[in-house]
């Protein structure tokens, strides 16, 4: 493994005169955490919250988006000063740069959409603790260079809000009837019996509908069964 | 390997730089928040008042059109020259016989007249606080409405949901003497000889929150006790007096 990595970064040093911005590389370093490595699905890292926040699209949406932001710039932040932080206390610098981007997202929020800062409520200051965004900045964006580690935060953000998006799409459809606050049922299906599902509503919902998703995904691609 | 002396100076400047940014981001935003603080006040007020408050661009206009401020004192005393809506409990409440107490009149589409008080007191990891609104016998509840800091999702958090808050429409605050809040919440099972109009459902796994909403409408509705009885007694002598001061704020309320 770190022969691996020692090899991948000659490489890199190799390719510095000019590597374009989106290089087959880097667009790679971005792609892969959407599918084959999903943070969530496959690392299975962020789950709490996941459960927690995607009980409609909305906030699960504007979750995603927060994590995205901090995965993103932390990663990027991180990278470009990798050199300079002493590594003893490299942890807890990461956790500075987290909390005061995390900060940052929950005041924005409450200033610009605060019902929806009110629903993720806890949420938002536990992205602090999201395992997924300290685990990027010690397993990539320790050793690379900025600009990769900010796209493989965006990947990875986005990758953890696709489950997101997946989950509370379901969550909301079938135990409100409704999407982004939209109702979608019709009121003649609730008045010929249809009921919300209850369940839905409830975090254990959320852990059925990553199962699935997590069968579905390693259905297709048979390479993803049994590794993690 | 970096010595201590950089380790040290390196932490402090992170610091330092994280937290200058953030003062200024908080700082920067702050006017924006207190917008949305103070629409969300206005909206649990009304809600409190069982209006729908779901159309938020419309939310002002009901608050301006259909509430009127009062402040009194613990001695049921109108006081003048306050605005009720910039007091917050938090602090009238640790003055003691000097606190000014905010409240809210509020007439619905039937002309009925509905007092909204404000409530505030702890719940198990932190301050709760809400709306409670009576009708004009200063008794029966009309509506209510409850939030919290930093109660446990899913037990104790459950007392901000219209389920919980639901339950107290309809139901007497005192009793026959009206000297002691007799309204309560329990747990279901118990004190069997508790009337229904006296009791309310607890919420299971969030008995302290429970309680503490308890107390906290024992506690908040006391202190109001002294104005309901002057305003019922200018009722028997004829309810001019409180019409007069309405019309004044609805004046002033049509100046500003």
């Amino acid at each position: 493994m770190s022969t691996e990595v020692q090899n991948t970064e000659t490489q890199v040093k190799e390719k510095k005169k000019s590597e374009p911005l989106f290089s087959k590389k880097n667009i790679q370093v971005l792609k892969d955490p959407l599918n084959d490595n999903n943070p969530v699905t496959v690392q299975v890292l962020g789950i709490c919250s996941a459960l927690a926040v995607t009980t409609q699209v909305k906030p699960s949406f504007i979750m995603a988006l927060s994590v995205v932001f901090v995965a993103g710039f932390a990663n990027l932040i991180i990278s470009a000063i990798r050199n300079t932080v002493p590594n003893r206390i490299r942890i807890i610098v990461q956790l500075v740069v987290i909390a005061a981007l995390v900060t940052l997202v929950d005041q924005t929020l409450k200033a610009f959409v605060y019902d929806v800062s009110k629903q993720l409520s806890v949420f938002v200051g536990l992205i602090i603790t999201n395992c997924l965004i300290m685990g990027r900045l010690e397993a990539f964006a320790m050793q690379k260079k900025p600009w990769p580690s900010f796209l493989d935060g965006v990947g990875s953000g986005v990758g953890y809000g696709l489950v997101l998006l997946f989950v509370g799409f379901f969550r909301e459809l079938f135990g409100s009837g409704s999407l982004y606050g939209f109702q979608v049922v019709p009121q003649w299906a609730y008045d010929a019996g249809y009921v919300n599902n209850g369940l839905m509503m409830l975090p254990p919902a959320a852990l059925f509908l990553i199962g699935i998703y997590i069968w579905i995904q390693r259905a297709l691609n048979k390479d993803l069964v049994n590794i993690s | 390997m970096h010595n201590n002396k950089y380790t040290f100076i390196y932490a402090a400047i992170i610091t330092v730089i994280a937290a200058v940014l953030l003062a200024l981001a908080a700082e920067g935003l702050r006017p924006m928040q207190e917008v949305n603080i103070r629409l969300e006040k206005k909206a649990n007020i009304l809600s409190a008042a069982r209006v729908d408050v779901s159309d938020k661009s419309k939310l002002e206009e009901l608050y301006d059109a259909n509430v009127i401020e009062l402040v009194v004192d613990k001695k049921g005393n109108v006081l003048e020259g306050e605005r009720a809506f910039d007091l917050e409990m938090k602090d009238e409440l640790a003055k003691g016989d000097d606190m000014r107490l905010p409240l809210y009149l509020y007439e619905t589409d039937e002309g009925r007249k509905v007092y909204i008080l404000p409530l505030r007191g702890m719940g198990l990891w932190g301050p709760i606080w809400g709306f409670i609104s009576l009708e004009d016998d200063f008794n029966t509840v009309y509506g209510a409405n409850f939030d919290h800091q930093g109660e446990t999702p899913g037990l104790g958090a459950e007392i901000s949901t219209s389920e919980f808050s639901d339950q107290f429409v309809g139901k007497q605050i005192f009793g026959d003497e009206r000297e002691s809040v007799q309204l309560k919440v329990v747990k279901y099972g118990t004190e069997p000889n508790r009337p229904s109009e006296h009791r309310v459902d607890g919420i299971s796994g969030g008995t302290i929150t429970t309680v503490g909403t308890s107390d906290m409408i024992k506690n908040n509705i006391m202190l109001y006790q002294n104005y309901f009885e002057s305003v019922k007694q200018g009722d028997e002598d004829g309810a001019d007096e409180i019409e007069e001061e309405i019309e004044q704020a609805e004046e002033e309320a049509v100046e500003m």
